[in-house]
């Protein structure tokens, strides 16, 4: 319990924990509990998973087994940038297959990563249903479309900027 | 409140990633500030399926069509047809217009061949508003049959309608309601299946968006056939809209008794929640999705026992998916007979494809069975970009095939299709150009494969991955003149051993491949040559001396420092330390460069 305190604050341990208790009352729900807590954390460390399998009585290998099978779950945390690149059919004909490895060597991480200066994470989306814009990526909830690789490096680029002159303004 | 006109801004997935909603916001200020926002109402729909020319806006009682709006356009058309009565020309969609009118949408090449059966309420009603989906004539279909008919009634009539499951298999939906109809057990539950894995297809999603009653009042009529009283929508978590206008939906199903205890004053109950799926394409597959909504992982188990006699909670169980229940009231309400009639001699009705890929318009269409693919991609898709040539369509997702230009007038049905090697999957139809070289697009599927095969058969986790290891194999340009062998006898042996429909699907990409386009993938491995130009490692890059300036761009861009040469002397590339990255064939300005 200290250990998640420390990581995200007694509030919202105790807010997900309040969640928990609805929430178990109904058989099968599992998956929503797992989807509340990677809402709430971004993620589902290996502490979260083992709040759950207190509360619920169901085994953590049972737990860290259906993490673990299904893609919406993670258990290392997101960046601050969540950069979904779209490799659906569509999008991969028009080129995101391109765009992937652009993106991989810019960030220097592998899909499923996060930057160790934990500013962007990468994955790579089945399908964000925008295939009229193909090829896309979708960063924090923001569509981009119609992408060629120099572009969404240029994107990457622009959000770097962004970013440090906000947090230049905030310390001012 | 009356209006005297709408305002209609799409609010599907595609336009408003194109950015509708401030096209929508930019209406309702400069509505309000002419004075108007009494007189007409703007209105968020679901999907209008032109896709490619989003953000659309439709504005009534004229029916005109603004394409590629954007905020700036929005007072010139408050000003000129809102407030004076003249539709502002130079934003319509061009094809509906002409020197003397405006021609109807119905009458444009993109909607002409297309019926609207399962859409048939998208992009005209606002989805949030119950009172607008029954003005359209929702829960008329459930009311008829709660007070005209018995459940063996409204299976009959289903079967005779010869409705199949539109998720892919193609089951007949009577049928299988007749099983659970049969069963003692009780309670009985009836399952939507909502969570469209499919990479390139986004059909459910925007039914339920732009029409979710449809889905609900589907639920129920079959809850009444089989005799539950319980549904449950799995919706993928990754659809926020989707569920939030699901969610809206029941809600006011509720208020208005459409859900609930003693619908229509009968002693019929009925309610729907909603369980969240969290992202594994094999959840598609019945018994997975079972596992998946009792909160266990999403693994399949071997048929018999089917869901009908041991489904949710080991109780019968049907299981159908988005788009079949949108079906449901319109055949009830128009009859079986109307429905049979439409469509071919074994596949009845119209189904809805998600048209994406190396094709002009890109969109959500809804055809009669029976339309050729050449109608879909030529007429409606409106042909392929950049005067590139036709190579094949691929249909069905990861468990379909690919269809080349020789088969383009095969009608389209199930059957059909599952001769040809593909199959109708949910919708998905994914248009592949000259440009697109088909081992690559094999690897991708087999990529997908092995990333969603839950693990838990042999033939499926293990096989999938030495077919793909094989592939990697041959666009890496190692392949061997066995491999194709290979590859056929390991595709045969997951087709007859793997347990569930994933699994017996997943070699279809490459048999397909293999079957129209072999020529392909002896390419790369006799002649270790990529035809479309696509696989890396098959490529050389040689610089063209007649057309080099010798400016050293390319020299001086190279990461390896391959290229190497004298300043307006032609330059040459050393083949030998060439890694084929391609920067010196972006780079030069002259495109003096060419890759084989």
């Amino acid at each position: 319990m200290e250990q998640l305190y420390e990581l995200f604050g007694i509030d919202r341990v105790e807010e997900f924990r309040a969640k928990l208790e609805e929430l178990k009352k109904v058989p099968g729900s599992m998956i929503s509990i797992l989807n509340e807590a990677q809402e709430m954390f971004g993620y589902i460390p290996f502490q979260v998973q083992e709040l759950i399998s207190k509360e619920t009585g169901v085994p953590l290998t049972e737990i860290f087994g259906i993490v673990t099978f299904y893609s919406r779950f993670s258990i290392i945390p997101a960046g601050k940038y969540k950069i979904s690149l779209c490799l659906g059919t569509a999008c991969y004909v028009r080129g995101s297959g391109q765009i992937l490895e652009k993106l991989k060597e810019n960030l220097g991480i592998n899909e499923g990563e996060t930057t160790s200066d934990g500013m962007f994470s990468l994955e790579a989306a089945r399908c964000l249903g925008a295939c009229a814009l193909a090829p896309v990526m979708m960063i924090n909830g923001e569509v981009y479309g119609r992408l060629t690789p120099d572009e969404a490096v240029k994107v990457i680029q622009r959000i770097k900027k962004q970013d440090l002159s906000q947090a230049a303004a905030e310390v001012e | 409140m009356l209006y005297r006109s709408h305002v209609m801004v799409c609010g599907g997935t595609g336009c408003t990633s194109s950015g509708s909603d401030n096209v929508a916001a930019a209406f309702v200020s400069e509505i309000k500030k002419a004075g108007l926002d009494k007189e007409v109402a703007v209105i968020r729909t679901g999907c209008f399926g032109l896709c490619e020319l989003g953000p659309v806006v439709v504005i009534y009682p004229e029916g005109v069509f603004y394409s590629k709006m954007k905020p700036e356009y929005v007072p010139e058309i408050v000003e000129e047809h809102l407030l004076k009565g003249r539709p502002v020309t130079k934003y319509l969609f061009g094809e509906t217009v002409s020197e003397k009118e405006i021609k109807p949408l119905e009458e444009t090449t993109f909607y002409k061949k297309q019926m609207r059966v399962a859409l048939r309420n998208c992009g005209i009603i606002d989805p949030e508003d119950i009172e607008e989906a029954i003005a359209m004539g929702a829960y008329e279909a459930l009311g008829k049959v709660l007070t005209t008919m018995t459940p063996e009634q409204v299976i009959d009539e289903m079967k005779k309608s010869g409705l199949r499951g539109r998720g892919g298999g193609g089951f007949p939906t009577g049928l299988k309601w007749e099983f659970a109809h049969k069963q003692k057990e009780t309670p009985k539950y009836v399952v939507c299946n909502a969570d469209e894995g499919d990479p390139g297809a986004f059909m459910d999603r925007s039914i339920m968006e732009g029409d979710p009653h449809s889905v609900l009042e589907g639920m129920a009529i079959a809850g009444y056939a089989i005799g539950a009283n319980h549904g449950v929508i799995y919706v993928r978590a990754e659809y926020p809209l989707a569920v939030k206008r699901l969610q809206i939906a029941i809600k006011q199903a509720r208020e208005y008794g459409l859900l609930g205890g003693n619908i229509f004053g009968t002693d019929f109950s009925f309610d729907v929640e909603i369980r969240f799926g969290a992202g594994a394409f094999v959840c598609g597959e019945e018994t997975a999705l079972l596992n998946s909504v009792m909160g266990r992982r999403g693994e399949p188990r071997p048929r018999p026992p089917y869901p009908a006699v041991k489904g949710l909670w080991n109780k019968p169980t049907i299981i159908n998916n988005v788009e079949t229940f949108a079906n449901v009231p319109a055949i009830i309400s128009n009859g079986a007979a109307w429905f049979s009639s439409i469509g071919t001699e074994k596949s009845k009705g119209t189904k809805v494809f998600a048209l994406t890929g190396k094709v002009n318009r890109t969109g959500l269409i809804e055809v009669p069975m029976g339309t050729t693919l050449r109608d879909i991609i030529f007429d409606i898709g409106g042909g392929i970009p950049d005067g590139k040539r036709f190579k094949a369509v691929q249909i069905g997702g990861p468990s379909g095939g690919c269809i080349p230009e020789e088969h383009l007038d095969t009608v389209i049905d199930y059957d059909s299709l599952i001769s040809l090697g593909a199959m109708m999957g949910s919708g998905g139809l994914v248009v592949m150009d000259e440009d697109t070289c088909m081992v690559n697009v094999a690897k991708f599927f087999l990529e997908f494969i092995v990333d969603e095969s839950c693990g838990k058969c042999a033939p499926c986790r293990i096989g999938t991955k030495r077919m793909l290891e094989i592939l990697d194999k041959i666009t890496s340009g190692k392949g061997e003149p066995e491999d194709i062998d290979r590859l056929e006898k390991l595709a045969t042996t997951i087709k007859d051993t793997a347990l569930c429909g994933l699994g017996q699907t997943a070699p279809n990409a490459v048999l397909s491949t293999l079957r129209y386009f072999r020529n392909e993938y002896e390419a790369h491995i006799n002649q270790k040559k990529c035809p479309a130009g696509v696989c890396q490692a098959l490529l050389s890059y040689t610089i063209i001396a007649d057309k080099c300036r010798g400016c050293g761009l390319c020299a001086r861009n190279c990461p390896v420092n391959a290229i190497s040469g004298q300043l307006k002397q032609p330059f040459v590339i050393n083949q030998e330390a060439c890694i084929k990255c391609g920067t010196c064939f972006e780079k030069c300005p002259f495109g003096a460069i060419v890759k084989q």
